[in-house]
């Protein structure tokens, strides 16, 4: 599915990595570990398309991302550092406008189960604002509870600012999304406690 | 895994899914306009302000009001709707909702598009609805006051445009509005010249046809070149 090949990150002056290789196959996990300031979230974002590689390149399907963008972006769920919520709008707006520039909209109940499975069962209407840290992460994360979903998860920090039961949901959603064939890469410091038959690679930056 | 490729290939990009992701930033944006009326209210009242100081420190020479009216309430104009310009992008950039437009299957400049035109709806389009009740201070006549908001209604979507470039390109930067204006202001110019122009033509009795055919061809020219401009822009900020 995906593939990183010989990737080299030059931020400022300063060498953050190179010749970063690997192979991501479908229903396979890729953790990416490192001291703070090492380059994690670089890479994810190098992954994303985001940022343009130093050296190297990022394939998707044999072909660099950056000539099947469309397609790739289609295939591709990223959940970045920052929670991606509009203050003014309720969690459920937010969900189905992320949805939907995503290029896979869903309907308002569907926004709705999605945020309940993730523990917000009355706090759909409520604004983003007069949400926790912890529930804001949430909201982002119910993207990952829809039923279709990208094959491709792209996760920065996803455990940050979550409560141990946000923690065994959301590793719980992650197996579930590898069984079924999907991947996902994702930056953590502890190793996720998997069932046997799932592919778990580290790349240590 | 052969049946997430076979679901890869079915939902191919369709031009259904690019004006579905529009429709809905362009809907999401507005509501965020609506639930936060303050900047739209802030451009409008600096825009009435403005336009009447000038009346009020030139006293009441009315036929120097007249000669001057157009020209002032076009530049009061200008001035206001660059007063927002910088939070287009820099409120999405802030809260990362940008990174998710950029990773959007639709093209970034049809977001930028659909963003513009919710931006010029809440700023633009009250200014030219305003631009009438305010001409009356300057004594314009009926017809060139008709005129001076028609002129607006064509001119105001290319100052979204053109500043969409200008807050696309100083993401991110200290002063972004200071910056924001130093870069975009020049660039509108012609866009003012030939909108008051087309005022001034009116009342001195000749046509207007040339002011707003050339307003309207560099409305047509901005409207696919600049927000393909501010895309790139936008890619290269959040690198």
């Amino acid at each position: 599915m995906l593939e990183l090949s010989q990737l080299g990150c030059v931020r400022g002056q300063r060498l953050l990595f190179r010749q970063v290789s690997a192979t991501l196959a479908g229903g396979t996990l890729l953790r990416v570990t490192g001291a703070n300031g090492a380059g994690k979230t670089s890479l994810l974002r190098m992954l994303c398309g985001l940022l343009a590689p130093s050296a190297g390149e990022v394939r998707w399907q044999q072909r660099n991302i950056t000539l099947v963008r469309e397609d790739y972006a289609r295939a591709l769920l990223y959940i970045g550092h920052a929670s991606a919520l509009k203050d003014d709008l309720s969690a459920r707006e937010n969900l189905q406008a992320a949805q939907s520039l995503a290029g896979r909209p869903v309907r308002a109940e569907q926004a709705r189960a999605a945020l309940a499975a993730v523990g917000l069962h009355e706090r759909d209407a409520v604004p983003a604002r007069a949400l926790s840290q912890g529930q804001k992460k949430r909201v982002h994360l119910a993207r990952l509870a829809l039923p279709d979903s990208a094959p491709l998860w792209i996760l920065d920090e996803p455990f940050n600012a979550l409560d141990t039961e946000g923690c065994d949901w959301l590793a719980a959603r992650l197996a579930a999304h590898l069984q079924q064939g999907g991947a996902a890469v994702l930056t953590s410091h502890q190793a996720l406690a998997l069932d046997a038959g799932i592919t778990q690679q580290v790349l240590a930056l | 895994m052969s049946a997430v490729l076979a679901a890869i290939d079915t939902d191919t990009a369709t031009p259904d899914s690019s004006w579905q992701a529009m429709r809905c930033l362009f809907l999401r944006d507005l509501k965020l306009v609506l639930r936060r009326r303050s900047d739209s209210a802030a451009a409008l009242a600096f825009f009435v302000i403005v336009a009447s100081l000038f009346p009020l420190g030139v006293g009441p020479h009315m036929a120097l009001l007249k000669q001057i009216g157009a020209g002032v309430l076009w530049v009061a104009a200008l001035l206001a709707s660059m007063l927002g310009m910088a939070r287009l992008f820099a409120d999405d950039f802030a809260d990362g909702t940008l990174e998710q437009l950029l990773l959007s299957p639709t093209p970034l400049p049809l977001l930028v598009l659909a963003k513009v035109a919710a931006h010029w709806l809440s700023s633009g389009l009250i200014l030219a609805l305003a631009s009438p009740l305010l001409a009356m201070q300057f004594g314009l006549p009926p017809q060139a006051t008709l005129v001076l908001a028609a002129s607006l209604l064509l001119g105001t979507p290319l100052l979204s445009l053109l500043g969409a470039i200008g807050a696309a390109l100083t993401l991110g930067v200290r002063a972004q509005g200071m910056l924001l204006s130093l870069l975009v202001l020049p660039l509108l110019i012609p866009v003012l010249i030939f909108g008051a122009g087309a005022v001034e033509a009116n009342i001195a009795g000749l046509g207007v046809t040339a002011h707003f055919s050339v307003l309207g061809a560099l409305l047509l020219l901005a409207l696919p070149t600049a927000p393909v401009a501010a895309a790139l822009a936008l890619r290269i900020a959040l690198e």
